[in-house]
């Protein structure tokens, strides 16, 4: 950042860029800089496209919006030469390239397929600190059981009230005080943007369990592995999100990880539920080729996935307007008499009643498989930024 | 009105410039800004609270913006951080450095990447709002002037946000 002479004289961008810094930094107006900057008459404001029914453009622009430019790959070159989680700390989807959610998922499979002798001794001598601000059941089970059946140990808290953090220390202080007793941090706290800070405090890597309504990368991580075992590929499949698309976190955050797979998406929700703009521009920009719906019977027999959300009383500011949308998609047995073989109902849980119990017993449900899935992605992650799997 | 009187007209209008708006000896002059921005340029840079010469343009003539404002700041050198919220009020404007009544130097603001605590986060449940944590923003976009939250990772248009 900085200025930059008006008139182009000689001298590379980067040269310029930390001449402008280091002259900045010391309080003073630069003096003999260049730079290549577009003109202001060539820029132009974009206009919005239509999200009704948007349209990729063709695979070309798909594959160019992947790999942007030869920097990129240099960066990021094909997988798994590159992909290295020991030490790192796992916050966003976002952070994660496409290489990295492909490792992170094969090697959640080699652990399911691992002999329980080696399993018992993966993460032996490793502490695990499940830190817990906010109540959550399957989130903090499924770390510990993942830590503890991989021969490792966990300490942690389920009440923030009885800790320091009621003496009203600082989430900073804190992370900086855990780290001396633990190899890793899982976390999940009622503030976005929580988890950036314990990782950025610490030398540890930290987990993310859920930030407010920001990410929770485990989940997606797990929902892309049970994506994959049932349908034996993450790309080119048609996959339905249904209900709360504007609050939820786990669509944000599975519509963004199957961007890197060319998914065709199907967005289901009342008007005041629509998924967010910012989510569908990202979407449009990455070729991606999505339509948005307000019926789920005008989705559901093209479809290979249905990941069904709940609705959330406590997001809405009106109760009439949730109860004008709660009963809005009940997922029932009579609808699937036309829906492809392959099908698979996911739901991240709790349900209240977006699927009917009678869609249970159907060889479609697959939510409960779903959240046992959670072990072996949550081993994975461990085990990876612990350094015990490469 | 003939073609000539016209161009005498505009030399004397050219003449006239420098009347109307104090010359400054030394100091900087912050062009291209958004037509009705200037008060908060001068408002970020709190160039009203020491005894420098603070001139003020508002609503004039540009042939590339149409209406700009521009603001004359005597005896001031900017930091970095003043450079960010130049940035944010007026992503195009261009600085003249002028030092013995000249001109010495034209330099253009250019969009950081990074927006480094210059902007308080809109979203009442960032981390940011509750801890003692210096806020960053990533630019998304400059047109339409778009930035993202480093901790809630939520996306703002630039009127959205406010600055520290």
């Amino acid at each position: 950042m900085g200025v930059v002479r008006k008139r182009q004289r000689l001298g590379s961008s980067k040269a310029v860029s930390s001449a402008v810094s280091s002259r900045i930094m010391h309080g003073k107006i630069p003096g003999k800089i260049s730079s290549g900057l577009p003109s202001l008459s060539s820029r132009h404001l974009p206009s919005r496209p239509n999200y009704r029914n948007y349209k990729k453009t063709s695979k070309k622009t798909f594959r160019k919006n992947h790999h942007p430019d030869p920097a990129h790959q240099a960066h990021h070159p094909s997988y798994p030469n590159n992909v290295n989680f020991k030490g790192r700390s796992i916050i966003s989807i976002n952070d994660l390239t496409r290489e990295e959610i492909i490792h992170v998922l094969e090697t959640a499979r080699k652990i399911e397929a691992m002999g329980e002798e080696k399993k018992r001794n993966l993460l032996a001598g490793h502490v695990l600190a499940t830190l817990f601000f906010e109540p959550s059941t399957r989130t903090r089970m499924s770390f510990e059981s993942s830590m503890k059946r991989l021969g490792g140990k966990t300490i942690g808290f389920v009440d923030p009230t009885t800790t320091s953090f009621a003496k009203g220390e600082t989430l900073h202080d804190s992370i900086k005080m855990i780290e001396n007793y633990v190899d890793v941090i899982a976390m999940r706290h009622p503030t976005e943007g929580a988890a950036r800070v314990a990782a950025e405090s610490t030398r540890k890597p930290v987990i993310n369990g859920g930030d407010g309504a920001n990410q929770h990368p485990t989940q997606t991580l797990l929902d892309l592995y049970t994506i994959k075992k049932t349908q034996g590929r993450l790309t080119g499949l048609n996959v339905a999100m249904v209900g709360d698309l504007k609050y939820g976190r786990t669509v944000h955050s599975l519509a963004i990880a199957l961007s890197h797979f060319n998914c065709r998406l199907f967005f289901v929700a009342p008007e005041s539920l629509k998924m967010p703009k910012t989510y569908l521009d990202m979407l449009a920009k990455k070729g991606i080729e999505f339509s948005e719906h307000e019926k789920i019977e005008e989705v559901i027999d093209n479809i290979d996935i249905l990941y069904s959300t709940r609705i959330q009383k406590e997001r809405f500011p009106d109760p009439t307007e949730y109860q004008k949308v709660k009963d809005i998609y009940i997922l029932k047995r009579s609808m699937l008499g036309n829906v492809r073989e392959n099908l698979k109902i996911m739901h991240p849980l709790p349900r209240v009643n977006e699927i009917h119990p009678d869609v249970d017993k159907t060889p479609y449900a697959y939510y409960f498989q779903q959240a046992a899935n959670g072990i072996p992605v949550r081993q994975a992650v461990l085990s990876l930024v612990l350094g015990a799997l490469k | 009105m003939n073609a000539g009187e016209a161009g005498e007209d505009e030399a004397s209008r050219k003449e006239l410039r420098p009347y109307k708006v104090y010359a400054i000896e030394e100091g900087v002059v912050i062009d291209h800004i958004p037509p009705k921005k200037a008060c908060d340029v001068i408002n970020v840079l709190g160039a009203l609270e020491g005894d420098s010469i603070v001139t003020l343009g508002v609503n004039l003539d540009s042939k590339q913006m149409g209406k700009k404002d521009v603001v004359k700041i005597e005896r001031k050198e900017l930091s970095w951080e003043e450079l960010m919220k130049i940035a944010l009020i007026a992503p195009d404007a261009s600085l003249n450095i002028i030092k013995g009544h000249k001109v010495v130097d034209k330099l253009k603001i250019k969009v950081p990447a990074m927006f480094e605590k210059v902007v308080r986060c809109p979203n009442p449940n960032c981390i940011t709002r509750h801890e003692p944590v210096d806020t960053k923003f990533h630019t998304v976009s400059e047109r339409p002037f778009r930035l993202r939250c480093h901790f809630c990772e939520r996306v703002f248009e630039r009127e959205e946000v406010s600055l520290i």
